[in-house]
């Protein structure tokens, strides 16, 4: 055991595992924090904290996870390498695990560019696969990235993003073997629509053995609209929203689609299950959280298992 | 070579706003050849100050000059008899010329007239793009000779990120994702398993990180 983390425990168990994710607000509101965190209670193992997520600044990740412990959750750290070098990188992990994480996610980061403050500057000291390899030196070798001494070493389930849909297809692969050679325990894809194309890329990762050397979660989110889909298929670079999906909301009316949306949810984690190599599935429903319940409970995937 | 744009024509006449004799000063290094601060443009940028001037009904002469380079304190030394006969000189060399102006010439007022924006080359007539960032460490030989702290916008080591779509990184549709560049190359190179090295962190202390460079070679030096 790595972190002992809740998640850690149950993939370990060899449950199919459920992870959620909570944006913290544009603000400092704990009130809403605690809101959205009642909904994901006790139907996820860990619920991911986004880190200023498409660049949009909100409240600290590590405060909001802070608060997720407090109300008796467990929280994934999500961490960018957009805001912070290796001092602030390490010194915030220290200070997040001091606070109780055990679950991190290593991000490169989404560009500042197309978020609400495009003019500040970036750092990209490190990318993710480098922030993977960095903390996998501070809980095993217990020292910094310089390999001075840590007074207390972080002991952490340490996890990365994957996104199956970007481009160049042929490399995506190699990248997740890249993220394990660094150091990886566990995944969480992107958004998966394009449910033939992960099937391919699910099967050149098992082919080279990775599903044996990493958790691999696989991305559900929700479609609340046709024109939620139509938008994440038009503007979201590196996101694949197949046309029959967007038929097929456009075909139930306006007020079901919602419904709908969930529907397709439930069916795409059910065929999840049957794909060799996904050992669970990280529901994003991005401000929709109260909704999670229906897609996890309507999988068949509650209650969640205990594993101690 | 060293690749500027011309600043606004306002932002030019502001500076110089209230100073008579005004000297626009060119050089034949990196912005002669990407056609923003050589002898033609002098000509073109002084013309427009004068008619500018002249329409605003105020009054002065603007004078032109090109020097051989701004940045060799040797050229600079050439302004030594008149630098002090302006109220401003107009720079349109790199952000190295209006400094080695200023610092040979404490009493004048020295204006950048131009704005300097990257290290690149021509891609064809009129286009340049951006192809060094100078960290200090060229490392272009692993990567099929494309740049990724260049040319990736967030400068990664270990491959395309996930908003690497049709070949065009995630800031803008006019921008080539230089990962997906660099994996065609080294594919077609025969060489994609190079690609499977996990690359360490960088160590950033040869690049503008590490305070600001400078290159002694005792070899030259007298």
């Amino acid at each position: 055991m790595k972190a002992g983390s809740n998640l850690e425990k149950v993939l370990e168990a060899g449950h199919f595992a459920v992870t959620g994710e909570l944006g913290p607000p544009r603000g400092n509101n704990v009130e809403e924090v605690k809101h959205k965190a009642s909904f994901l209670k006790g139907i996820v193992e860990s619920v991911n904290i986004t880190d200023n997520q498409t660049a949009v600044v909100r409240m600290s990740s590590v405060a909001a996870c802070k608060i997720l412990i407090d109300e008796g959750l467990e929280p994934n750290l999500q961490m960018v390498c957009r805001d912070r070098n290796r001092i602030a990188l390490q010194s915030d992990l220290l200070g997040a695990t001091a606070l109780g994480c055990k679950n991190v996610l290593c991000l490169s980061g989404d560009h500042q560019r197309f978020g609400d403050h495009p003019e500040g500057k970036n750092v990209f000291d490190l990318d993710s696969m480098q922030l993977i390899a960095m903390m996998k030196k501070m809980r095993d070798e217990k020292v910094f990235l310089n390999d001075k001494e840590l007074d207390g070493a972080p002991a952490i389930f340490i996890g990365a993003a994957a996104n199956p849909f970007a481009d160049p297809f042929s490399f995506r692969v190699t990248r997740l073997a890249k993220k394990i050679a660094a150091g990886v325990d566990f995944i969480q894809t992107q958004c998966i629509y394009n449910m033939a194309k992960f099937r391919e890329y699910m099967k050149q990762a098992v082919d080279r053995g990775l599903h044996e050397k990493v958790y691999l979660l696989a991305g559900i989110t929700p479609l609340k609209s046709v024109g939620m889909a139509k938008y994440m298929a038009k503007f979201v670079p590196g996101m694949d929203v197949p046309e029959e999906l967007i038929k097929r909301l456009s075909g139930v009316d306006k007020k079901q689609q919602a419904a709908e949306g969930i529907k397709i949810a439930i069916e795409q984690i059910q065929e999840m299950k049957e794909i060799e190599g996904v050992a669970g599935v990280h529901v994003m429903a991005i401000e929709w959280e109260h909704r999670a319940k229906e897609i996890i409970e309507g999988a068949g995937l509650l209650p969640r298992p205990v594993v101690d | 070579m060293i690749i500027g744009d011309t600043k606004p024509l306002e932002e030019i006449l502001e500076m110089i706003e209230g100073r008579e004799r005004v000297l626009v000063l060119g050089c034949r290094g990196c912005v002669t050849v990407c056609n923003v601060g050589g002898e033609k443009e002098v000509g073109i940028l002084a013309t427009t100050l004068r008619i500018a001037r002249k329409k605003a009904g105020r009054p002065g002469a603007v004078e032109e000059r090109t020097l051989e380079r701004q940045c060799d304190p040797e050229y600079i030394e050439e302004l030594a008899d008149v630098a002090g006969d302006y109220d401003a000189i107009v720079s349109i060399a790199c952000g190295v010329g209006p400094q080695f102006l200023s610092e040979r010439y404490p009493d004048v007022r020295v204006f950048p007239g131009i704005n300097t924006t990257f290290i690149g080359g021509a891609l064809e007539h009129g286009v340049w793009a951006e192809r060094c960032q100078s960290c200090g460490n060229c490392l272009v030989h692993h990567f099929g000779g494309l740049c990724p702290i260049a040319r990736c916008s967030k400068s990664l080591m270990n491959g395309p990120c996930g908003g690497s779509a049709s070949g065009k990184c995630e800031i803008s549709p006019d921008v080539d994702c230089v990962w997906h560049l660099i994996v065609e190359k080294m594919a077609k190179m025969g060489r994609a398993e190079e690609l499977e090295k996990v690359w360490p962190t960088k160590n950033w202390l040869t690049s503008r990180d590490g305070g600001p460079r400078v290159r002694i070679r005792e070899d030259l030096k007298q």
